[in-house]
């Protein structure tokens, strides 16, 4: 275990009720039953701009969400922060997050972005599917072994 | 972050969600014939529900949206109210209810203002989309940016303190609800209620002095005349939560009011047309062709007689002032409606943390078990129905939900079509078209996210045919 332990923000997002878009979510309560030290692990149905304010507070965050299209099982990359205009309130990416978690909260955190592969999605249902449901298992080892080691150079 | 992140491109992981497309269809001389908005809407939550303990429904709609969750837990619980023959609430129960409503309110319409619109009305429509963004404003207007924020969050506070959690809230049960307001929660939002109240009073002055300073810009921009529709309170004051249902033509001449909500379907009905998969609603007596309607903001202020908060009201006289006491038909002055309503909403919420029937222990009452109901209530978006049948085994068989955005499906096409006509020129899509378009439909903050679903990044797009339906361009954003 690394000894210098990094304060972690893991937030999974999605729709459980949207079959395989309850990722993000599935994996946050995945990860919460690790109790890893140092890690605050939080879920919603889709990112707001209030969570600009909590994502400064940490040193590295993680947003993962479902994909349809990412490699499977899934993947793992650094965020950039991004500038947008959407014409609905009903959907803010991870990048304006973090744009304005560094513009109006003096955010340092490196922020990553985690997409694990979903196949269904286009009905209402509180399950994943099969293959869905490996990629989240491969990611929860994915992650726990990335934030035990503290490496996310 | 370092230089070598920075240069790291990323696309979006995709999100399951709503998108918006619009066809504009020209004529032979290259005018516009026909524009449409299609939303493809999801109808499958009926089927999902159907067979559901009826006690499980306020907390399974909130997987209807993520932005308005409460909207559906409260009108789902308010048709439950009725099944279990409980809808003459407590008054813990109702305020507690009404408080968690508020907080919806001022927390979605602050989001709605602060991230979307406030870029057009700081920046201007036309202004580099670049920079009209909500980094755009956060990087030049650093105060107002985090009074967006600061709002949002206050009313998720309000929400988690009522319903219990910040998502998926279980505070509204059939027949009231599962918990009262403790003394540690109230004084926990008393402390920075005063600071909202002066900050939902700016959000107003800056959507009224844009809207009254632009008015020659704006009264024609998407804009027509059209009846109105929302719920109102017996004595016609606006009522967000509970209130027979009210429509006005656009002259404000009544046209059913005070309708009781078990029988909206004596005076609404839904069409199907063959392009849409989200129907078109209008009022049964005057026809699919005039009957359409509006929903929202817009729609609740030229409906009530008057608000019953003293700075809501006075905002409200200043909005009608503009338009002669006649009903406002403007597009674009939703934005202003809608910042009344904060003010309205924060008003109500510091009056109701002083009430100390919220912290009442008399939570729950039941009477004389229904099989059918209706609960009807104004989202932040506009009139919310929820209509259930529920079976003597407790089951629910039928289920019909019309949101808000299917009530404005027809005023957003008129809005687009509008607004097409005014600024379509050439054969081309121009960047100032795709502005304009989304700005009006913008105004209406359509829910896709429970009116629609669909795979991948959420983009609007615009697309042009010619006469013969031949695709001559295609933008989207």
């Amino acid at each position: 275990m690394a000894e210098d332990v990094k304060q972690v923000l893991l937030f999974g997002y999605g729709n459980p009720g949207r079959l395989d878009d309850g990722l993000g979510p599935a994996l946050a309560e995945e990860v919460e039953k690790l109790s890893l030290p140092g890690v605050k692990v939080d879920s919603d149905y889709q990112l707001t701009v209030e969570d600009a304010a909590e994502v400064a507070k940490y040193e590295i965050v993680i947003f993962a969400d479902a994909s349809v299209n990412c490699a499977e099982p899934f993947e793992f990359k650094p965020l950039e922060s991004k500038a947008e205009l959407s014409f609905s309130s009903h959907s803010v990416e991870p990048g304006a997050v973090m744009a304005l978690a560094e513009e109006l909260f003096g955010c340092l955190a490196k922020c990553f972005i985690l997409g694990i592969r979903g196949y269904e999605f286009n009905e209402f249902g509180e399950r994943l599917s099969e293959k869905a449901r490996a990629n989240l298992l491969a990611t929860v080892g994915f992650i726990e072994n990335k934030i035990r080691t503290g490496n996310f150079d | 972050m370092s230089e070598k992140l920075r240069r790291v491109i990323i696309e979006p992981v995709t999100r399951v969600e709503g998108h918006g497309k619009v066809s504009i269809l020209l004529d032979k001389e290259n005018k516009v014939k026909q524009a449409r908005l299609h939303i493809v809407e999801f109808r499958g939550f009926e089927r999902f529900i159907k067979g559901r303990p009826f006690w499980e429904v306020p907390v399974l709609v909130q997987r209807l949206c993520g932005i308005c969750p409460v909207s559906h837990h409260l009108a789902a619980a308010k048709a439950m109210d009725r099944i279990v023959g409980g809808e003459k609430l407590t008054p813990t129960a109702e305020k507690m209810r009404r408080l968690m409503h508020y907080g919806q309110f001022f927390q979605s319409h602050s989001l709605h203002f602060f991230h979307l619109v406030s870029p057009d009305l700081l920046f201007g429509f036309d202004a580099d989309p670049a920079i009209r963004n909500v980094i755009g404003v956060a990087k030049k207007f650093p105060d107002l940016a985090v009074q967006g924020v600061m709002m949002r969050k206050f009313g998720q506070e309000v929400i988690k303190a009522t319903a219990g959690k910040k998502i998926h809230g279980t505070g509204a049960i059939p027949g009231g609800v599962n918990k009262n307001l403790s003394i540690e929660e109230r004084d926990f939002l008393l402390k920075d209620i005063d600071q909202m109240v002066v900050w939902a009073r700016s959000a107003l002055k800056i959507a009224k002095d844009y809207t009254v300073e632009h008015l020659e810009k704006l009264a024609p921009f998407g804009s027509f005349e059209s009846n109105h529709m929302s719920i109102i309170r017996k004595d016609g004051a606006m009522d967000l939560y509970d209130g027979g249902l009210r429509a006005i033509d656009e002259d404000g001449n009544k046209i059913f009011d005070h309708v009781d909500n078990q029988l909206y379907t004596d005076y609404l009905i839904e069409e199907v047309r063959n392009w849409s998969y989200m129907k078109f609603p209008f009022i049964r007596s005057i026809g699919p062709e005039n009957g359409w309607y509006r929903v929202g903001p817009l729609a609740r202020i030229n409906c009530c007689d008057f608000i019953d908060t003293p700075e809501a009201e006075a905002a409200r006289k200043e909005f009608m002032a503009v338009t002669n006491n006649k009903p406002n038909n403007i597009s674009m002055a939703y934005h202003w409606s809608r910042m009344i309503e904060t003010l309205h909403s924060i008003e109500k919420i510091k009056q109701l943390l002083n009430d100390k029937d919220l912290q009442g222990n008399d939570l729950v009452v039941k009477g004389q078990r229904r099989e059918h109901a209706v609960g009807i209530i104004e989202a932040p978006r506009g009139t919310l129905i929820h209509q259930y049948e529920v079976d003597e085994n407790d089951q629910v068989v039928m289920a019909n939900l019309i949101v808000s955005t299917t009530h404005n499906n027809e005023p957003m096409n008129r809005a687009v079509q509008k607004v097409a006509n005014d600024h379509l020129s050439g054969v081309e899509i121009t960047e100032g078209l795709l502005n304009h378009v989304e700005v009006a439909i913008r105004a209406y903050d359509p829910c896709l996210s429970c009116a629609t679903h669909a795979m991948g990044k959420m983009p609007l797009t615009v697309e042009l045919f010619d006469n013969e339906g031949n695709l001559l361009d295609r933008k989207s954003k």
